[in-house]
């Protein structure tokens, strides 16, 4: 994992004493609201419908065991005991007191964390694939070029003020794990026909209000090229992003109005330009010093298969069920990577109390190269484990509400905070979740659904992702009522696409009820295997509509 | 259509701790929704806003604004699920915010 140097260090201290100051200055009075609002929320600080929120980054979604008992420290001494982590692999705490948050920022800087540039209109969290340094499919590790791009875009003076937020994902997965498509700036990591490994580059996609696929605008970037290319990018947006209208401040619509590849040449015209001044280069020995962080831990040399674990997988329905769901293939014969469900039957997606943290923290410790990581699906992953201490570490989450089976299924389900938390929310998120959640509980029913993401959101900004769901669910409000908005075949993978909004909204009931005879409908339609996704794209949203709406 | 004018209480976040506030008849602020006083007329209510910019000022509220309730036999309740949910706390976390009392508080540093 990275480390700060000492550059790091000193930036996040100073912030923190910073920031103590400014809240010091605003309890005196020397500080307006008006003043102090966008000071807080460039620290992270919002404030939410009960309380103040602060929102944590987390770089990529990677933490070591001292950083997780951090956030577990954090969550039992200055908050309620518990935290949520969020669809930008982040985490948030919901009950802060102002005087006390510069206090919580010390232990994070102590941690090496922050919450910097985790709101305002600047380069945000930079997010990644969950089993990066793991999977056996990947070409690249991305999280040393996700580091390269949080170094070059924290404080960056010319984009702290961008006409929007901006969020950039990476993934070096030809299977998309990180939504690059929808995202502001999305790379993948490639291999040119010869042998070369840089980056493809998309441009311009995004959700809320108005979602959009990200266009491609670059085939092949060599890795030298990345920030100068990314930062031609930026001062494109920087200059031409539509500051007088907020709705239309994004990338996305720049890009999307502009066109392909009109946009591609600006970008081109601004990076030629930019070669003629002092192109940003980063020198070859400091990519290799970040990129020496991240070199794969000492795995043992281990036979692939572990005995034991087989012969529990055999005794055991419920550990054979866990290790079908919650188990990835490594790269390293004898290692698995598990995910650790945040989305127990019935629970909030993505919460988790300080016991949790605190356990999963020590399992990192002992089972996983004090490693783990935040999955923009609202879990936890362990990236390293040893075949043979599966059967240990799966009893040790059962206890503690961790073993869930229930990845990439349909009680796997993405949701925002909602009205219960959410200052912008229309309609409540959670609790539709934990219905449908309750409704689809059944392992075999959910394995016999196979791979579905449902995803909620409680308002049109779509932190929960709706636009990408395979099920999508919006909430509304309609004259003081929450209702709720179906759309199906969205996806955000290599094969990314919007969801078709299904017709009128639904009471949160009803919404419930709909979505199980959408899936009633999957079983009777799909043929040889399809999931629901394969299935929805051959036969279109008709029949869907004629299941639904033909009744009413 | 024009809709039927409702009575209104006024409400604000505490600036220290941000917790949900409610103007009383005597031009306090409570933590509880029962004690918010009621304004019958637009011009009370306006009146009321007014009169609470001098607690923004005195950095004891932020966040200031006026919401309908609707009455009812055990007295006034919001109209909005949002403000049901800010005077209650989170429909799915009954042991946190103001419908738990004060058992479920802050951790080892509150009071």
């Amino acid at each position: 994992m990275y480390r700060y140097d000492e550059f790091d260090r000193t930036l996040v201290k100073e912030r923190v004493a910073q920031f103590r100051g400014q809240v010091a200055r605003r309890v005196a009075g020397e500080l307006t609201e008006d003043e102090f609002r966008p000071l807080r929320l460039m620290n992270g600080l919002y404030l939410q419908l009960h309380a103040y929120m602060l929102r944590v980054a987390v770089p990529y979604g990677t933490l070591s065991s001292r950083q997780m008992r951090m956030l577990a420290h954090i969550a039992r001494t200055y908050d309620k005991g518990y935290g949520h982590f969020t669809t930008r692999q982040n985490i948030q705490y919901n009950w802060p007191r102002l005087g006390e948050v510069p206090d919580i920022l010390d232990d994070l800087a102590s941690v090496e964390m922050h919450a910097i540039q985790t709101s305002g209109n600047c380069i945000r969290n930079v997010t990644s694939d969950q089993y990066a340094g793991a999977i056996a499919e990947e070409i690249e590790d991305p999280r040393p070029w996700a580091e390269l791009i949080r170094q070059w875009s924290t404080f960056h003076p010319e984009f702290s003020y961008l006409p929007r937020k901006f969020k950039i994902a990476v993934t070096g997965s030809p299977h998309d794990r990180a939504a690059v498509k929808v995202h502001d700036i999305g790379l993948d990591l490639v291999k040119s026909e010869a042998g070369e490994i840089g980056f493809r580059v998309h441009v311009g996609g995004g959700q809320g209000r108005t979602p959009m696929i990200a266009m491609t605008i670059r085939e092949f970037l060599p890795k030298a090229e990345l920030l100068a290319y990314l930062e031609a990018v930026m001062r494109t947006y920087n200059r031409l992003g539509r500051r007088d209208n907020l709705f239309k401040a994004r990338i996305k619509i720049l890009v999307h109005e502009t066109g392909q590849e009109k946009f591609r040449a600006m970008v081109d015209e601004e990076y030629a330009l930019m070669q003629g001044e002092s192109p940003i280069e980063v020198p070859p020995e400091e990519v290799a010093r970040i990129v020496a962080y991240f070199a794969p831990p000492a795995f043992e040399r281990l036979p692939d298969a572990d005995p034991a674990t087989d012969r529990l997988a055999a005794e055991d329905r419920d550990f054979a069920a866990w290790l079908r769901r919650n188990v990835k293939a490594h790269r390293a014969p004898g290692y698995a990577i598990v995910d650790i469900s945040l989305k127990p039957i019935g629970g909030v997606p993505g919460d988790a109390t300080a016991d949790q943290m605190d356990l999963v923290a020590d399992l990192a410790e002992t089972l996983s190269f004090d490693e783990l990581r935040v999955t923009h699906e609202q879990n936890l992953v362990l990236p390293h484990v040893r075949k043979r201490d599966l059967p240990e570490l799966w009893r040790r989450l059962k206890a503690a509400g961790l073993a869930t089976p229930n990845m990439g299924l349909a009680s796997d389900i993405i949701a925002c905070p909602g009205l219960d938390y959410c200052n912008l929310a229309n309609a409540r998120s959670i609790p539709i979740a934990q219905k449908l959640s309750e409704r689809l509980a059944d392992q075999a029913l959910q394995e016999d659904l196979g791979e579905l993401k449902i995803k909620i959101s409680g308002c049109i900004n779509a932190c929960g992702h709706h636009h990408v769901g395979h099920i999508g669910i919006l909430g509304v409000d309609r004259k003081g009522t929450e209702y709720y908005q179906i759309s199906l075949g969205g996806s955000a993978d290599e094969n990314t696409s919007l969801g078709e909004i299904l017709g009128p909204s639904f009471t949160e009931d009803d919404a419930v009820e709909v979505v199980d005879k959408i899936l009633g409908l999957y079983r009777e339609l799909r043929e040889n295997g399809e999931s629901f996704l394969q299935c929805y794209r051959r036969v279109g949203a008709r029949p869907f509509k004629e299941r639904i709406y033909g009744a009413h | 259509m024009a809709k039927a004018e409702l009575p209104q209480a006024l409400t604000a976040n505490r600036l220290g701790d941000g917790e949900v506030v409610y103007r009383t008849p005597a031009g306090a602020w409570s933590a509880r929704f029962a004690e918010a006083a009621v304004f019958g007329t637009k011009a009370d209510a306006e009146k009321a806003l007014a009169d609470a910019e001098a607690d923004v000022a005195a950095r004891r509220v932020v966040a200031v604004y006026l919401f309908d309730v609707v009455p009812g036999p055990n007295g006034p309740s919001p109209r909005e699920t949002r403000e049901v949910i800010r005077a209650k706390g989170p429909t799915v976390r009954l042991d946190l915010g103001k419908q738990a009392g004060n058992s479920a508080e802050h951790g080892a540093r509150a009071s």
